[in-house]
């Protein structure tokens, strides 16, 4: 299954390129009023809207893998439709479980079933997964180094208005403190693919955060030098670093884009990997670029900026910040605005930029 | 009796040749739990009698082959008892008897709760109560997938049937018609802050059992007749019924001053204390009066 080309990945057009920034992600120009039209379907929609985004192709690259691997057993409680994992049923019925609304119970079946040798892959919400299970996550796949991912979809704010209980602002802070447990989060479609083909042998459990799994496209193709632990440097630059990971990976691109268009230099890293983290990129960019800005979808507390400032401190001091979500619920919002109100989308993350690099 | 072999499935085994293995478990019991200084005593005592019919003469398994295949699965939900399995499984050969010597000193592979990773033998580690029938549920559907006819066999706590999981498990045991899936509870009638019926109502267990879709048996968890004749009951794995073993039990059972006390749960015996009680238990199990049957009377 190894996949041996290392070949550069090629890295998309602009968020505002795609379509897409009026809907999810309000990275253009900070426009987030949407459009009259985008919701208002000339025929009724069943089903969640889904415009004419790219699918969530979770199901489909699970199926593909499991054709060549008998190990591949899928899972969900009752959301088989929101995170595709139906594509998964279609292909290989006799290997996948739906659990109905239990996950707690979801997630240590998944052990048992790998304790006899397969391979798991639970998806749930995220909001419903390592805040709801963490201690199954914890005592059942992770202490006993069972071979099942758990995956995490819709994390941080990417309900929107769906509210607090189907937010996920807290998932990284308490899986990054389990030992033994491998966190990835995923930027879009073709860099879930890398993850998930990366994830097959991989030793132990591990936590996989999904987005909306129709995120604007960072990797026009599967990076094939996607290694778990690696960080990828998406952008060379000398005057700041953005270390950012999943959803905001593509916002964090734009800001620089237009920085760059004001003389500022800036080097954007995709630090899927959580844990373990990429310290030697870290150290680089502490040596190579003047300051360090992180960007998540996530609470302030915990997440990837308490990860990354955790090796800082040990570096030569340089100016730094954490940029996320502070510590609040957030209010209820089509996730565009929230994007917008939180300064996560490019604007917001190019104004915080350049006041770090002012201080 | 010293040396056991390995007893497969369906292998007659003499009522006194487990007596004598339940003896030889708790008298290890009081043994290991005088080298860390606290022990669950009385949570093993319950089960003395059913991990001896179970691993003496039940269970499908080679000590020479831990990680076998088509193995049965037995999965210690109520981790704590981990204590009474040690050393029966080093009396079937998967480790020495004496690294049993080191357990809980630091570093060693025997805690209080048993670790999969270390210790030969031990199907899934477990310790946090509710999560084992998930454990054994995951095992039979994984059975299923891989076609092999082994059963998985999951020991509850009666006390643990207060999480909801175990019954989210239960739930999806019979949705999935998981009839390799055995449960057995040790309805020992305690737990730590007092009776399962005033801290939290367990019963009418069979019948709630029954309404989740599973065939149960209800029977004197410490009778090798009864164990014996309930555990040649079952039906094999395949499509069906998942199956659950409710054993009446006593709490400390084998030492008197244990027998029902809430004292006994985690405690030390010292002393004169230790010799007396090893001396009870060396006497053999006394005959009670049958508790007041409960079964499907309520």
């Amino acid at each position: 299954m190894a996949r041996t080309d290392s070949r550069k990945p090629r890295f998309s057009r602009s968020t505002e390129a795609q379509g897409q920034d009026a809907i999810f992600r309000g990275t253009a120009g900070g426009d987030v009023s949407l459009k009259d039209d985008v919701f208002k379907d000339k025929k009724s929609v069943r089903g969640t809207p889904s415009a004419s985004l790219p699918a969530f192709i979770l199901g489909e690259e699970l199926a593909d893998l499991a054709d060549h691997d008998p190990r591949i057993a899928v899972l969900t409680a009752d959301l088989a439709v929101a995170n595709r994992t139906n594509d998964f049923k279609r292909r290989h019925p006799d290997r996948f479980f739906n659990l109905g609304i239990a996950e707690k119970n979801m997630m240590t079946v998944a052990a048992g079933m790998a304790s006899c040798g397969l391979v798991t892959y639970a998806a749930t919400f995220a909001s419903f997964c390592a805040i709801l299970g963490a201690e199954q996550i914890k005592t059942d796949c992770a202490y006993p180094g069972m071979a099942v991912r758990l995956v995490g979809h819709h994390s941080g704010m990417s309900m929107g208005f769906y509210g607090t209980s189907h937010h996920a602002l807290e998932d990284l802070a308490i899986t990054r403190t389990i030992a033994d447990l491998t966190v990835v989060c995923a930027t879009d479609a073709n860099h879930l693919r890398a993850i998930l083909r990366a994830s097959v042998d991989h030793p132990g459990a591990m936590y996989i955060r999904l987005g909306r799994g129709r995120d604007p496209e960072v990797y026009e193709s599967v990076p094939q030098n996607f290694r778990v632990g690696k960080a990828i440097t998406l952008r060379p630059g000398k005057d700041l670093t953005i270390v950012c990971c999943g959803s905001v990976v593509r916002a964090s691109l734009d800001a620089a884009e237009k920085l760059a268009k004001r003389g500022i230099d800036v080097r954007v890293i995709d630090m899927h990997t959580i844990k373990p983290l990429d310290a030697s990129a870290l150290r680089k960019a502490v040596r190579e670029t003047r300051a360090v800005l992180t960007v998540e979808e996530h609470n302030i507390t915990g997440g990837l900026g308490s990860a990354v400032a955790e090796v800082l401190v040990d570096e030569a001091r340089i100016p730094f910040m954490r940029h996320g979500v502070p510590d609040e619920f957030v209010p209820v919002g089509p996730p565009a605005a929230l994007y917008a109100h939180y300064k996560l989308d490019a604007d917001g993350i190019a104004r915080k930029a350049a006041s770090l690099l002012k201080s | 009796m010293n040396t056991a072999t390995v007893a497969r499935r369906g292998h007659n085994v003499s009522p006194a040749m487990l007596a004598d293995r339940a003896m030889f478990i708790r008298l290890e019991t009081l043994r290991l739990a005088r080298i860390c200084g606290a022990g669950h005593y009385s949570s093993t005592f319950s089960a003395a009698e059913l991990f001896a019919a179970l691993y003496y003469a039940h269970l499908n398994i080679n000590p020479q082959d831990p990680h076998w295949p088509d193995r049965d699965r037995f999965v210690l939900s109520k981790g704590h008892a981990a204590i009474g399995l040690y050393p029966v499984l080093a009396d079937l050969g998967y480790y020495p008897m004496s690294e049993l010597d080191n357990f809980t000193k630091l570093g060693s592979h025997f805690g209080d709760h048993p670790n999969m990773k270390h210790i030969p033998g031990i199907d899934f580690s477990s310790g946090s109560l509710g999560h084992g029938l998930s454990i054994a549920l995951g095992m039979a559907l994984a059975g299923r997938m891989q076609q092999r006819a082994y059963r998985v066999y999951c020991m509850l706590g009666d006390g643990e049937l207060a999480e909801g999981q175990i019954w989210e498990a239960a739930m999806a045991a019979s949705h999935y018609k998981l009839q390799s899936l055995v449960a057995i509870i040790d309805r020992n009638q305690l737990c730590i802050d007092g009776h399962t019926e005033e801290v939290m109502r367990v019963e009418p267990l069979d019948q709630r059992f029954r309404a989740f879709g599973w065939d149960v048996q209800r029977i004197d968890g410490h009778d090798f007749d009864e164990i014996m004749a309930a555990l040649a009951n079952l039906k094999p794995s395949g499509s069906g019924k998942p199956q659950a073993l409710i054993c009446d039990t006593i709490k400390g059972r084998g030492v008197k001053r244990m027998e029902l006390s809430l004292q006994w749960h985690v405690a030390n015996l010292a002393g004169e204390d230790y010799d007396d009680a090893a001396a009870e238990i060396r006497a053999g199990l006394k005959p009670l009066p049958k508790p007041e049957k409960k079964r499907g009377k309520n």
